[in-house]
C-alpha cells in the first residue's frame, strides 16, 4: 500500500533545501571539477605529477596515517577510560574531548606552534632529547592528532556504554584473560564504529589546513602540505595549478566519503544483525 | 556458604584501571589542557597592558564586528535551510532523497581551503560569473557576500544532521494528526514539530555558530585578507601572529578560545536536555539515519 501524503509543505521545504544546496555546494564544486577539467590531460597530469606536488601527497598522507595510529591508541584508550571508570572529573573530560570541534583550527595552529617550538613548554623538553617537533612533519603530525581526536573518541564511545557486560562475563567463565578477551571479544564488537572513526579521523587530516600551516615549517618538497600547496599557487596566480591540486584534494575527500559510507552501512547491518 | 567472588570486570584490575587512568588524563592533560592552557599564558606574556591595547585597536575591533556580523547572516539562513531540508526528508517520500543526504554531508568531508578555492571560480575574475559581476561592478569575493557564501558552504550540515535522526525517530503521526485536525502546515510546524526538537535545533545552531566564526581556510582564500576590511577574528589572528606581534596575536585568540569554551559549555547543558549523541542511536555517527530514513 501506498502511504498517502497528508502533510503539507513539501515544495517549500524541498525547493529552499534545492536551491541552498545547488547555489552553495553544487555550484562551486562544479565550478571547480569544470576548471580543473578545461586544462586537458597532459597539462593536468604534469601539475598534479609535479615533485612538489607528489612530496606534498606523501608528507600529507604518512602524516595523516600516524595522526590516525595514534588517535586510534589514544581516542580508544580515552573512550575506554570515560565509559568504563568512574573518577572525579570524567564529565569535564568528556566535555573536553571536543575542545578541538570547538578551538578555531588557526588558534589551535598557533597553540601548538607556542607549545612545541624549540623554546615551547614541550619543545624545549623534547629538545632536550634531540627531537625538533615545531616546523617538521612531526609538528604536522601533532596537529591532525589534535584536531581528529574526537572522532575515534565520538564514535566509539556509544558501542562501548551499549556493550553487553553478559559476553566479558561468559568469556571469563571460559577462562579468558583480560587480554585475550579485549583482543578477541571486545575488540571485534568495537571494529565496524571504531574504522568507521578512524576513516573520519583519517578523511579530516588529509583535508586540514589552519591547525597545520603554523607549526609545519611550509617548506616545499618536505613540509609542505598538499592543502597549502593549492593555496601558495593561488597566491602565485596560478589558477590552473590551484585548480589542478585542489581538485586532487576534492576526488581524496570523495573517496574517503565513499569509504566511510560504505564502511557505516557495515556497521549498521552488524549492529542491526546482533 | 560464601558466594563465591566474581572476578572484577575486563579491565579493572586496581593496578592496571590506574596505569591506564594516568596515561590517559596525562595525554589530555598534554593534548587537550596545554594548548588552552598556553592561549592564556601568552595572552598576558606582554602584561595586561598590551592584551588592552590589541582588544581595544580598531582592527581587532573591526574584525570582531565582521565575524559577528558573518555570524548573523549566516547562522540564520543556515538554520532556515537546516529546518527546510529535515522537514522534507523525514517528512515525505521522494527519489533522490538518499543522493540529496549524501550532497548535503559532502561539505563535512571537504578540505576548507578546496572549498574556498572553489568559490574562486564562481565569483573571481577567473571564474564562471566574474566578468559578469565585474561589469555589474558586484564585489562578492575579497567582500562580506564572499565570506558569508564560504562559511555557508562549510556549515551545510550542521543544523540539518542535528535535526534529521531526531525527527526521522519522531516519526509523522503528531504532525497528520495535527493536520487532520485542521492545523496548518506552520501551525502543526510551530506548534507540533518545533516543541519536540527545539533542544536539537539550537544544538545545531551553537555548534555552525561556532564554526562560523571559527572558520579560517575557506575564508582565508576568498577574502583577501585586506587588513580593516575583510579581516575575520581568525583572520586577524594569523596577520598578528605574522607580524611577530605575538601578544596581541594570542590576544585576539584567547576571544576565540573563550567563545569555544562557552561552545563546549553550551553544548553539555543541550545534552542534558537530550540533545546531540543523547538524541542519536548507537554509531553516532549522522550517516547512520541514512539506512532507516530511506527504507
Amino acid at each position: 500500500m501506498t502511504r498517502r501524503r497528508v502533510l503539507p509543505g513539501l515544495p517549500l521545504a524541498l525547493g529552499i533545501t534545492l536551491v541552498y544546496v545547488a547555489i552553495i555546494v553544487v555550484l562551486p564544486l562544479g565550478a571547480l571539477v569544470f576548471k580543473a577539467a578545461s586544462l586537458g590531460p597532459e597539462d593536468y597530469w604534469r601539475i598534479v605529477s609535479s615533485d612538489r606536488a607528489v612530496a606534498s601527497y606523501r608528507v600529507t598522507v604518512l602524516s595523516a596515517l600516524a595522526a590516525t595510529a595514534f588517535n586510534l591508541v589514544f581516542g580508544m584508550a580515552l573512550a575506554w577510560v570515560l565509559v568504563r571508570y568512574r573518577f572525579p572529573g570524567r564529565r569535564f573530560i568528556d566535555a573536553l574531548v571536543d575542545l578541538p570541534f570547538a578551538l578555531p583550527t588557526a588558534v589551535a595552529g598557533i597553540a601548538l606552534t607556542a607549545l612545541f617550538a624549540p623554546n615551547g613548554w614541550f619543545g624545549s623538553v623534547a629538545g632536550l632529547a634531540g627531537i625538533k617537533v615545531a616546523y617538521t612533519p612531526l609538528g604536522i603530525m601533532i596537529a591532525m592528532s589534535f584536531t581528529s581526536l574526537p572522532f575515534i573518541v565520538r564514535t566509539v564511545q556509544p558501542v562501548l556504554e551499549d556493550l553487553d557486560p553478559a559476553l566479558e562475563e561468559a568469556a571469563q567463565s571460559l577462562g579468558g584473560s583480560d587480554g585475550s578477551i579485549f583482543m578477541r571479544v571486545i575488540l571485534p564488537l568495537l571494529a565496524p564504529a571504531l574504522l568507521a572513526g578512524l576513516s573520519l579521523s583519517f578523511a579530516r587530516s588529509l583535508g586540514e589546513f589552519g591547525a597545520i600551516i603554523f607549526i609545519a615549517g611550509n617548506q616545499p618538497m618536505s613540509t609542505e602540505i598538499t592543502a597549502l600547496l593549492a593555496f601558495i599557487r593561488l597566491e602565485e596566480y596560478d589558477y590552473q595549478a590551484a585548480a589542478a591540486i585542489a581538485s586532487v584534494l576534492l576526488i581524496a575527500a570523495f573517496m574517503m566519503l565513499a569509504v566511510t559510507n560504505l564502511l557505516q552501512a557495515r556497521a549498521l547491518r552488524y549492529t542491526a544483525r546482533n | 556458604m560464601a558466594q563465591k567472588k566474581k572476578p572484577p570486570r575486563v579491565g579493572d584490575h586496581p593496578a592496571f584501571r590506574r596505569c591506564l587512568l594516568a596515561v590517559v588524563l596525562t595525554l589530555t592533560a598534554l593534548v587537550v589542557v596545554a594548548p588552552l592552557l598556553v592561549i592564556a599564558v601568552q595572552a598576558f606574556s606582554a602584561g595586561i597592558g598590551v592584551f588592552l591595547a590589541t582588544i581595544a585597536d580598531p582592527d581587532t575591533r573591526h574584525a570582531i564586528m565582521l565575524t559577528v556580523v558573518t555570524a548573523l547572516i549566516a547562522v540564520p539562513v543556515n538554520t532556515v535551510f537546516g529546518v527546510a531540508a529535515a522537514w522534507a526528508i523525514t517528512k515525505f517520500d521522494f527519489r533522490g532523497k538518499r543522493f540529496l543526504l549524501i550532497v548535503i554531508e559532502i561539505p563535512f568531508s571537504i578540505s576548507p581551503i578546496v572549498a574556498g578555492v572553489a568559490y574562486l571560480f564562481v565569483y573571481g575574475l577567473q571564474g564562471l560569473f566574474g566578468p559578469a559581476l565585474e561589469a555589474a561592478d558586484v564585489k562578492i569575493l575579497f567582500a562580506l557576500p564572499g565570506i558569508v557564501l564560504a562559511s555557508m558552504f562549510v556549515t551545510a550540515p550542521f543544523v540539518a544532521r542535528e535535526l534529521i535522526p531526531l525527527m526521522q525517530a519522531q516519526g509523522r503521526d503528531l504532525e497528520e494528526a495535527a493536520t487532520s485536525l485542521g492545523a496548518s502546515g506552520w501551525r502543526t510546524f510551530f506548534s507540533v514539530t518545533l516543541p519536540n526538537v527545539r533542544w536539537a535545533l539550537l544544538y545545531g545552531v551553537v555548534l555552525c555558530n561556532a564554526r562560523v566564526m571559527g572558520e579560517f581556510g575557506a575564508v582565508s582564500v576568498v577574502s583577501g585578507n585586506i587588513r580593516g576590511q575583510t579581516n575575520t577574528l581568525p583572520l586577524h589572528v594569523e596577520l598578528l601572529y605574522h607580524d611577530y606581534q605575538t601578544a596581541g596575536a594570542f590576544a585576539a585568540a584567547s576571544i576565540l578560545a573563550l567563545l569555544a569554551v562557552v561552545t563546549l559549555f553550551a553544548k553539555v547543558l543541550l545534552e542534558r536536555q537530550g540533545a546531540g549523541r543523547a538524541g542519536r542511536p548507537t554509531l553516532a555517527a549522522p550517516q547512520t539515519l541514512k539506512a532507516e530514513t530511506l527504507k
